[in-house]
């Protein structure tokens, strides 16, 4: 367990990280979800002990280890780039550390053989990382990883580098990887459906800061602020400005629809509303569904679904929707919306329905 | 089935002219000179190998090969690791960079002949900053112009002075290269100083390395400049290095036959001990 008590960082008079608590457990992988630059990378080195923090204290299982150097922290990391010594084998690289740990030579190769297994290095042990694939080489820093005796892994955005084929075949197998070693397991990405596929626990981070922690599928489905549902979006989530007024919300001359559950509640004023690209479609599904007309100014086709981006007023939304639709640019469409899908938002960003 | 497109020898002919003028050209001439004698009048009389086999017996060749050898095997081992020390403890990012960067650099911009000017008036002794100071302040008999050891000294410091810049500039180089997350990964193994060294630095600074060792190694095996400028090759003949050896021939004495035998002969020892070099040092590459 990784506990985190108003941590921060900063670099001259930048700050990097604003006061952050955070308690990451073992079990389950603890996504760190937000665009680049939100902190993530700064995040894992202030807990790897590889950058000194400005103030805060950092405990694991129950150890401070504020003031520890990172070769005491009993911790791996798996970069972006493929790290590995050069010229040492592939063997050699994932004994590294157990060789520094002082281990019997029949341990290390019980352990060497044991990630090597796991992660499909069998035939290459004897090659050097300059002879490996790219898929290979980050595989051989995943081994490392594993072999070695850590309380805590980082893999800061481990796939980023590797071709689209390789990343699906490497995200599905990690989770098992980790599974029953009681390390606990931190992740950075850039990816919300990445963060979704891997399950356990999402921190979504945005500007130094983390805006809510969670279980990942909770998040997802009741972000906290307008930031979290904006990270946790791709293509990014539609919002507008909303005036409600005895339980109506009227979208600035486009639409306008009866509040329902907890909004029918919302007292009168300026909210923001927002839903997601995949719950506004091109056609009506439902007797509960609202028009929304706009104009269609960009569309996208990828595999079998579609994508519109429309002009409605002031605002520019996109619908994505499975299946091949017709649309054609500057044509007047409508969409069609369920407003019981719609989040409010209040003046300040938090949710309030 | 005949499909080869024959005009791909036009675009080698270029490269082919330029080698040819600026190498082939110049060397046959003194392929020429090497396998005959002239007594001026622009006449010429067979020689056939006759002046290679003299220069390979004669004493003075062998002696200021083997001078030139040591020189050279001095040279290395000094400025080798004294350029990666200096590489490594020369700072990576921030203010004192530049600064040090143009410090390593001056030694390289002066000229050759005024870097020889330099160290003569500064190690003569009496007048000399440095002679004077050995003389007469720390009463150590020093005189370079008289006492083969304090020649050889000066020579060899003189050259230090002068390139391991060189080494440490190729070297740094090869080392600012290296990912900050090479040195994390190092630090998160518990790796020491030693090891980061061993199994990071110095991988990462072999390509360079091996550039610096050969460009070394030639420059030194070629060097006549400076040495000739400070000691003139003495006292006696003790720093006559080939090169400074080469020069006596075909310009003191003007034995044409005799020097282009030599400068072929000296050419095809730098040659073959690059090529050693090279091979050595990057064995390891291949798969």
């Amino acid at each position: 367990m990784i506990e985190l008590h108003d941590v921060t960082k900063r670099v001259g008079q930048v700050t990097h990280i604003k006061p952050t608590t955070l308690t990451l457990e073992p079990g389950q992988f603890n996504v760190l979800l937000g665009a680049t630059g939100s902190g993530k990378t700064s995040l894992i080195k202030l807990m790897a002990g590889l950058d000194p923090m400005a103030s805060g204290r950092i405990e694991m299982d129950g150890q401070d280890v504020t003031r520890l150097n990172t070769q005491k922290r009993r911790i791996s990391l798996v970069h972006q780039f493929f790290v590995n010594y050069p010229h040492m084998s592939v063997f050699e690289n994932i004994a590294s550390p157990l060789r520094v740990a002082g281990m019997t030579k029949s341990e290390i190769e019980g352990r060497v053989e044991e990630a090597a297994d796991l992660l499909q290095l069998r035939p290459m042990l004897n090659r050097r990382p300059s002879e490996l694939s790219g898929g290979q080489q980050q595989r051989t820093a995943l081994a490392r990883a594993i072999a070695k005796d850590s309380r805590a892994v980082f893999l800061d955005e481990p796939l980023a580098n590797l071709d689209y084929k390789l990343r699906e075949e490497l995200r599905e197998q990690l989770p098992d990887l980790f599974a029953g070693r009681g390390a606990v397991v931190v992740y950075a990405t850039s990816e919300p459906e990445e963060a979704l596929m891997l399950g356990g626990k999402t921190a979504l981070m945005d500007d130094g800061r983390v805006t809510q922690f969670g279980t990942t599928s909770e998040i997802y489905r009741n972000p906290e602020n307008l930031s979290a549902a904006r990270v946790f979006s791709d293509p990014p989530i539609n919002s507008a400005a909303v005036t409600i007024m005895r339980s109506e919300a009227e979208l600035a001359g486009a639409a306008k629809w009866a509040l329902t559950g907890a909004a029918a509640d919302l007292p009168d004023g300026l909210y923001t509303v927002a839903i997601r690209p995949h719950r506004v479609l091109p056609v009506r599904s439902g007797a509960a569904e609202i028009e929304l007309k706009g104009r269609v100014i960009v569309t996208e086709l990828s595999g079998s679904d579609s994508s519109a981006h429309f002009q409605m007023g002031a605002e520019a939304w996109v619908s994505l929707a499975s299946g091949v639709h017709p649309y054609r640019i500057g044509e007047d469409h409508v969409f069609y919306m369920d407003p019981g899908n719609c989040r409010y938002f209040g003046q300040d960003g938090r949710l309030v329905a | 089935m005949r499909t080869e497109n024959q005009k791909a020898w036009l675009f080698v002919i270029p490269v082919l002219a330029l080698v040819a003028f600026n190498a082939l050209v110049p060397m046959m001439t003194v392929v020429n000179y090497s396998v005959q004698e002239t007594f001026g009048n622009n006449q010429f009389f067979w020689e056939g190998l006759g002046w290679f086999e003299q220069i390979l017996r004669s004493d003075r060749f062998q002696a200021a090969l083997g001078r030139q050898f040591m020189f050279t095997a001095i040279i290395l081992a000094i400025e080798v690791p004294l350029g990666i020390i200096v590489a490594l403890s020369m700072p990576r990012k921030g203010f004192w960079v530049p600064v040090c960067l143009v410090l390593m650099a001056l030694p390289m911009l002066i000229p050759w002949n005024v870097v020889g000017s330099m160290w003569n008036i500064f190690t003569l002794p009496k007048i000399g900053l440095l002679g004077y100071f050995l003389n007469d302040v720390l009463g150590i008999n020093y005189d370079m112009t008289q006492q083969p050891i304090s020649a050889w000294i000066t020579v060899v410091v003189m050259d230090v002075w002068h390139w391991t810049s060189l080494v440490v500039l190729l070297c740094y180089a090869g080392l600012v290269s290296i990912p900050d997350a090479y040195y994390q990964a190092a630090k998160i193994d518990g790796a020491s100083a030693w090891s980061v060294f061993r199994y990071i630095q110095l991988p990462k600074m072999k390509a360079v390395l091996t550039i610096a060792v050969l460009l070394r190694f030639m420059d030194s095996f070629n060097i006549y400049t400076e040495p000739f400028v400070l000691t003139g090759g003495g006292p006696g003949n003790s720093t006559t290095l080939l090169s400074i050896d080469l020069v006596k021939i075909a310009l003191g004495q003007f034995d044409l036959g005799p020097a282009a035998a030599m400068s072929l002969i000296y050419f095809a020892i730098t040659l073959l001990v690059s090529w050693v070099f090279y091979v050595l040092m990057t064995k390891d590459d291949q798969p």
